[in-house]
């Protein structure tokens, strides 16, 4: 605590709950990601394609 | 290949896989000088001591909180006007890690300003314009989970992105036409920086970071989004098969 002054417990805390936020946002982001792989290997499993097959299904899916 | 190619989301896909190990490297490197210069190199501020390093964080945090919505405000724009593609995947994608920085600058503002103010909350222009950010952020998700159509709940998102923008110069310009004990700015300011170069130098690196921190993030939800609309499609054409039997 006397490395980072009289206020170390402000300073621990802020940079703790920064990691701990910014930890959930990658894994929530990594979870999603494999979630939504693991669903599309399913559909294409059961051999359901998109008319598509590759184009463009930004907006309106 | 032009930029505008990449409109396609299977090419987008492809860029996102080639770049991304890349990015990743850079951030880490990045993060690494960054954080070394901040604990071991920055000297301690003459008035709040070792406090001051809490800056190294609030300060980017507030500059992405703001950086995020005018990038879900282009893309908003990008889905009204240009009615691009993969515009309304980004704002939607960019709204989760706005709200998420933004609620950081307003932590890591409450535990700077206990120490430096005496109160970990004031209702001064600045922190009131932070915080109704953080709430239209909240608002925006809301929207775009509410309405299940992604085409409808694009556009009604972008109408409302577009309305909050408002709230960008009034953040920015807040501490110059109000009375605020938030201190004005210091980095971006006529005349120059007011700071030394000492802690410049680990704030802008910091700030580059955590910027690369949120392309990472946003490239990878982009990358989700695309792949949960696919889905989707497929879900849809699978649900039309059934039914034809």
């Amino acid at each position: 605590m006397t490395l980072l002054g009289n206020h170390g417990g402000f300073i621990l805390a802020a940079y703790g709950i920064a990691i701990v936020v910014v930890a959930a946002l990658f894994v929530w982001v990594v979870v999603d990601g494999r979630n939504q792989r693991r669903a599309l290997a399913e559909l294409e499993a059961r051999g359901v394609r998109r008319r598509s097959g590759g184009g463009r299904e930004g907006g309106a899916a | 290949m032009g930029l505008l190619d990449y409109a396609n989301p299977t090419r987008f896909l492809g860029l996102v896989a080639a770049v991304m190990p890349w990015l990743v490297g850079l951030t880490v490197a990045v993060f690494a000088a960054g954080l070394w210069l901040v604990f071991f190199n920055a000297p301690a501020d003459y008035q709040q001591g070792e406090t001051v390093k809490i800056m190294y964080i609030h300060v980017p945090f507030a500059w992405l909180s703001m950086f995020c919505y005018v990038t879900m405000a282009g893309s908003a724009l990008g889905t009204l006007v240009w009615r691009h593609p993969l515009a309304d995947v980004s704002a939607k994608c960019a709204a989760p890690i706005g709200a998420a920085f933004t609620f950081l600058a307003l932590v890591t503002g409450a535990l700077w300003g206990k120490p430096m103010w005496g109160t970990w909350w004031v209702w001064d222009a600045r922190l009131t314009s932070v915080l109704v950010l953080f709430i239209m952020y909240l608002g925006l998700i809301a929207l775009q989970e509410t309405i299940e159509d992604p085409a409808r709940a694009a556009k009604a998102a972008a109408v409302l992105t577009l309305v909050g923008v408002v709230n960008i110069p009034v953040i920015k310009f807040s501490v110059d036409w109000w009375n605020t004990l938030h201190q004005p700015s210091s980095v971006f300011r006529m005349g120059g920086s007011s700071i030394d170069m000492s802690m410049l130098v680990p704030l802008l690196i910091m700030a580059v970071a955590f910027s690369l921190l949120f392309v990472i993030v946003h490239l990878m939800a982009m990358r989700n989004e695309i792949l949960r609309r696919r889905i989707r499609t497929m879900r849809m054409i699978e649900a039309a098969g059934a039914d034809g039997r």
